[in-house]
């Protein structure tokens, strides 16, 4: 077997790569030296002065509120356009539609946050916090639209069809059965919209205005002038959080699914007797 | 929609019905559609001294043929004269291919690696690979400056191993070489992905057969794996290329002065010298050099939806 253990090699150093660096930065983060490569002892002071760092927890509120809203109404436009992609196959601008879904994901961020800013300056809005919102629940609506779609495609209607027959209206059957067979996939497009949105630096300077500082646009502005500790120790929390978030999405989807096949081999068990 | 439509007529007098597919359409049209719409007009604009910094060009619908007498292509006349500008956008397009090709010769063997893995532990890897990319991209490109940087992480253990003298560093931090390490880091989950889920489709007894049939496992790779694999390599290779194309984070925190990236370039326009009609002609020119791309990747898109 030369090939599996080509494999294992190749696997072995692709997550090495991908992973030594994130890695170094959480080890560092703990470093009492000030120097990057001089390891002075553990240490939670970096920890200490990323608390009292106003300007950067300030940061941090903007970007956990810019998230959750922005996060929350991709969520619903993203699952109706996923809708609209999957169930309707008919109506004026359907491509123009479908490809306005598509382009977001690879649109260089440059050109969205620069075409963003325009508009706002057109329209003479004030650049601030509501701003950052529209930016990325425009972007991050294309995201969750993906994921919906991809759990539409594979949807068994015939549930749905029994409620319509059986005299359900449109509206009930879409909240008391296709919601939650889709729910897994709506609650992943909103991880995946609230992820892209607390990363984004570019579009968020664009669109940002005063009092509207993102912990991103501060990281960037803080490692231009040379890395400091104190942005390991945030980087660090950011990557707790994301890992605690993912695993415990992951842990209740699994179980999800384990329940939904027990309920099956129950229903099947019942129905052969 | 129409075959299901007519067996339920009574569906499409709902309100809601509509509502579906008019929300997202008018938001999309409103905040993706108009502001390209904007960033044409202006990149056809005079640069003015004020706040904005450009001349309005468009006052009501009566002043429509003033408007057109406005028009002028001074800002792209400009993008021309200057070489900077084309430097730029050849630099991106050169940045882009290569780092592309990388990614492929990295990911290729990781895709099929896992594709090939035992079935228990593929969603493990798969998760493996995704994991990363939750963590910001601002963070993981920032860490490789610790690393990179000449008194930094590689040139200690280089050092400590000593495949480098006491008195050398690595200089690679602030040179085309560190974007490429920092483009290819970053994308690599965008490329193994879309690799993976063709390869790992592939009906693996067409290679068995050939394996029977006395084909050697390369000459098999070339002729079977491969080919079966290319929506795979064209997807992976739209999603990594495109963004590259534009992208400002890796070539300013990485990449030397010298490193021209059009992203850049753009960044440096708006931001720094405030002309933001000139900056909007860069953004058009940029993205009418990705529309066949674009077009490529969306048609892929849409054969898998």
């Amino acid at each position: 077997m030369k090939s599996s253990r080509f494999d294992a090699t190749v696997l072995t150093l692709g997550f090495a790569f991908l992973y030594i660096p994130i890695i170094i930065l959480v080890v560092y983060s703990f470093n009492a030296s000030r120097l990057v490569t001089v390891w002075g002892g553990f240490s939670l002071h970096w920890y200490q002065t990323m608390w009292s760092n106003e300007g950067l927890m300030d940061a941090a509120w903007v970007t956990a509120r810019v998230g959750v809203i922005s996060a929350t109404i991709g969520t619903v436009l993203g699952t109706l356009a996923a809708l609209t992609l999957v169930r309707f196959s008919r109506f004026p601008g359907r491509m123009l539609f479908s490809g306005m879904i598509y382009a977001p994901l690879v649109m260089p961020e440059v050109i969205t946050g620069l075409s963003m800013l325009l508009l706002f300056v057109a329209v003479g809005v004030d650049r601030g916090f509501w701003t950052v919102i529209i930016a990325h629940t425009t972007f991050t609506m294309c995201y969750v639209a993906i994921v919906v779609q991809s759990r539409l495609l594979t949807f068994d209607r015939s549930l749905e069809e029994a409620a319509l027959d059986l005299g359900c209206p449109p509206v009930k059957t879409f909240f008391t059965i296709t919601l939650p067979l889709i729910f897994p996939a709506v609650v992943a497009g909103w991880m995946l919209a609230f992820t892209l949105s607390l990363d984004d630096l570019v579009i968020s300077s664009f669109t940002t205005g005063p009092g509207a500082t993102t912990l991103p646009i501060k990281i960037y502005s803080q490692v231009r002038l040379g890395v400091t500790p104190e942005i390991n120790a945030i980087c660090t929390i950011l990557i707790g959080l994301v890992t605690i978030g993912v695993i415990i999405a992951s842990i209740s989807t699994k179980r999800a699914e384990l329940r939904r096949q027990q309920d099956e081999h129950l229903a099947v068990g019942r129905g052969a007797t | 929609m129409a075959a299901v439509s007519e067996a339920r007529s009574d569906e499409n007098a709902s309100p809601f019905r509509w509502l579906v597919v008019v929300l997202p359409y008018v938001w999309l049209l409103l905040f993706f559609v108009a502001p390209f719409l904007i960033i044409l007009k202006i990149s056809l604009s005079d640069t003015a001294i004020s706040q904005p910094p450009y001349t309005p060009l468009f006052q009501g619908f009566g002043a429509l043929s003033d408007f057109l007498a406005q028009l002028d292509f001074e800002n792209y006349l400009f993008l021309t004269d200057d070489p900077l500008y084309i430097q730029s956008y050849l630099s991106s397009l050169r940045i882009a291919f290569i780092s592309t090709v990388l990614l492929l010769l990295i990911g290729y063997p990781i895709a099929l690696a896992m594709a090939r893995a035992p079935l228990a532990i593929r969603p493990t890897l798969v998760m493996l690979v995704i994991l990363p990319f939750w963590t910001s991209f601002l963070i993981r490109v920032y860490a490789w400056i610790g690393i990179l940087k000449p008194d930094g992480l590689l040139t200690l253990l280089l050092h400590s191993i000593g495949l480098l003298g006491p008195e050398d560093q690595v200089q690679i931090f602030r040179t085309d070489y560190a974007v490429f390490v920092g483009i290819v880091y970053s994308y690599l989950p965008f490329m193994v992905l879309p690799l993976y889920s063709a390869l790992e489709k592939m009906d693996n007894s067409l290679i068995e057969a050939a394996n029977d049939l006395g084909c050697p496992p390369l000459k098999a790779f070339w002729r079977i794996t491969f080919p079966l694999s290319l929506p795979g390599v064209i997807a992976g290779s739209m999603i990594c290329f495109i963004p590259i194309t534009g992208e400002f984070v890796i070539p300013d925190l990485l990449g030397g002065a010298d490193t021209l990236m059009i992203g850049k370039t753009l960044w440096t326009e708006f931001f720094g010298n405030r002309d933001w009609p000139l900056a909007s002609s860069v953004a058009v020119i940029l993205l009418i050099m990705l529309v066949v791309p674009i077009m490529i990747f969306q048609n892929q898109q849409k054969k898998v939806a």
